[in-house]
């Protein structure tokens, strides 16, 4: 059964943060979705058995210059919440103090 | 004399050559019906301004190549947020990206804008494609046109009210586990997730990227035919893109062998969906094709197997949603402090769930438990469908177990879940499969559409289009 503490490590891997009062309510849907899919654990598929390989496998693309160095710079730069230039600006995350 | 608005792809392309209207006509009557109905029905989050030179494009190229110009030159399509339009935003029905602008064209897109289609707007959808309702936009919920008390499907529920309401002819959306064919099934028209691979999902916002599809929506088969035709092949930007021909063909047989699995549909089925099917199978049985009983015993677990993937994919894919580069952008006290606030700020609630499932069935003592072993039921059900097809050329069922249901009616998770009980087993499978109107059935009052969900194998959506007009034609579309 997940409890709310679990839910909230979950939420910790996962970069978000639920507020408190909504830790149980998210635990207990967990544990009616976690009873559904858990009817996986009665199928016995033998290992190996269903082992196959795909028709499609290693798709590369060939060597080379796919565009001219630059061409989409300014679009995406124009996407950045904080800029300078074309550089992308975020926190300092290495201190020297 | 049907208004324009309310032609098929092939209508107003035959129209459109035969000079009856001109292509700024056929857009003004989409977009005047677009602007009418949009606040009832919340199909479109938004309706673009003409683009004149496409529009110019289109007609030029009407009159200049006649009946060798592309069906879908000079049509306005509705498209689904998640598909990016260079410069148009693409939120993906979330506040995470309500300002992001698309940086590029999706390869569809570019293809369409190649045959001089016409883009009238972004429709609405759950948030990050992810509900079979619409009712997790950000946004609000989309309305279904047949009642708007209920919802049209999702998560391509404002393609599918857009066109269902005829204010577009056609529309894109995308299929993780059913979000074309389940709102195709519960608006009245014909839905296509095509095989995996056959389309390319580059720039389509991934959602499960092992089971994405981008496909049409559209009023007939044909047109679903014409708009597919139109997206399908390989593409150098999406490395799971297949050549023509890579499985077997099978070719089309004058007389289909309709596989049915009838243990599937024993319970949980409405009686009047079940009569509307029978009575379609009866049909066609009627016009010559055999219907056999199949036995495909794994699905059963199709669903529960789906949403162990699923959300794993979904948690992983969403990892780049951060707040950093793009999208919405919180800040606070350190690093961290941005995702977190970005993260909690932009996900809805259903997106969250989604979020935290995917990280539980991933995380370090509970990977072999759940996902290793949907990953092997996937495979065993991928080997029972082949093994079907050995006797079977199609396989029919309900494309859902009711018709749409009522807003606010689903609001505990597992039981939206269960709407894509028939859908997602082509997902998991890869294979093609087509959504068509068999009938309507009665719910207080109204005339509710339903759906024949026909799965074909691997690059054999040529029987399904066929198959297809067959279903239309004993429907007597």
């Amino acid at each position: 059964m997940a409890t709310a503490e679990e839910v909230k490590k979950l939420a910790t891997l996962a970069r978000v943060s639920l507020p408190e009062e909504e830790l149980a309510k998210f635990a207990s849907e967990f544990d009616a979705i976690l009873a559904y899919v858990g009817q996986l654990e009665t199928l016995d598929i033998k290992q190996g058995s269903a082992q196959e390989k795909p028709p499609l496998r290693n798709v590369m693309r060939a060597d080379g210059t796919p565009h001219e160095g630059g061409a989409y710079t300014e679009k995406l730069a124009a996407q950045f919440p904080a800029r300078e230039g074309t550089a992308l600006s975020v926190k300092q995350v290495i201190r020297h103090d | 004399m049907t208004r324009r608005n309310e032609l098929t792809i092939a209508e107003a392309a035959r129209a459109l050559r035969a000079r009856e209207f001109t292509v700024r006509e056929l857009w003004d009557a989409c977009a005047a019906a677009a602007s009418a109905r949009n606040p009832e029905l919340n199909a479109f989050l938004e309706i673009f301004d003409a683009d004149d030179a496409a529009i110019a494009a289109a007609q030029k190229r009407i009159d200049t190549d006649g009946s060798a110009a592309p069906p879908l030159c000079g049509i306005p399509l509705a498209m689904k947020d998640n598909i990016l339009i260079e410069g148009k935003i693409a939120s993906a029905g979330s506040r995470m990206l309500e300002n992001y602008r698309a940086t590029y064209d999706a390869t569809v897109v570019k293809k369409l804008k190649e045959a001089c289609a016409l883009f009238l707007g972004r429709t609405n959808m759950d948030e990050f494609a992810m509900g079979s309702s619409t009712e997790h936009s950000a946004y609000g919920p989309t309305k279904n046109p047949h009642d708007t008390r209920r919802v049209p499907g999702g998560s391509s529920g404002g393609s599918a009210a857009a066109v269902a309401a005829h204010l577009a002819i056609a529309a894109l959306g995308s299929d993780t586990g059913g979000s074309i064919r389940q709102p195709a099934a519960h608006t009245g028209l014909v839905g296509l997730k095509p095989t995996y691979g056959a389309v390319s999902r580059s720039g389509l916002i991934a959602m499960g990227s092992s089971l994405d599809q981008i496909g049409p929506l559209a009023k007939t088969v044909e047109d679903a035919r014409l708009l597919y035709e139109a997206i399908v092949g390989r593409d150098p930007l999406d490395a799971t893109t297949i050549p023509a021909g890579l499985y077997p063909s099978r070719g089309i047989p004058e007389k289909f062998r309709i596989g049915v699995p009838r243990h599937l549909l024993e319970k949980g089925v409405d009686a009047d969906v079940r009569a509307a099917f029978d009575a379609t199978l009866e049909r066609l049985k009627d016009a010559g094709h055999a219907l056999i009983d199949i036995e495909l015993p794994m699905s059963a677990y199709a669903l529960a197997a789906y949403y162990v993937l699923m959300p794993a994919e979904v948690s992983t894919n969403l990892a780049r949603l951060d707040g950093i580069r793009y999208g919405r952008a919180a800040r606070g006290e350190t690093l961290l402090d941005d995702y977190l606030l970005s993260r909690t700020g932009g996900f809805g609630k259903e997106t969250l769930r989604r979020i935290l499932l995917g990280t539980f069935v991933l995380s370090s003592g509970y990977i072999d438990a759940y996902y290793y072993k949907a990953d092997a039921a996937r495979r065993v059900l991928r080997r029972e469908y082949e093994k079907a097809f050995e006797k079977a050329d199609i396989i029919a069922f309900p494309t859902t177990p009711s018709p749409a249901f009522a807003l606010g009616e689903k609001s505990d998770p597992l039981s939206m879940y269960l709407e894509d009980i028939f859908t997602a087993t082509a997902n998991l499978t890869g294979m093609p499969a087509l959504s068509v109107p068999m009938g309507f059935v009665e719910r207080a009052g109204k005339q509710l559409p339903v759906g024949m969900h026909l799965t074909a194998p691997n690059q054999a959506e040529d029987a399904l289009f066929v198959l297809g007009a067959a279903v239309e034609k004993a429907r007597g579309a």
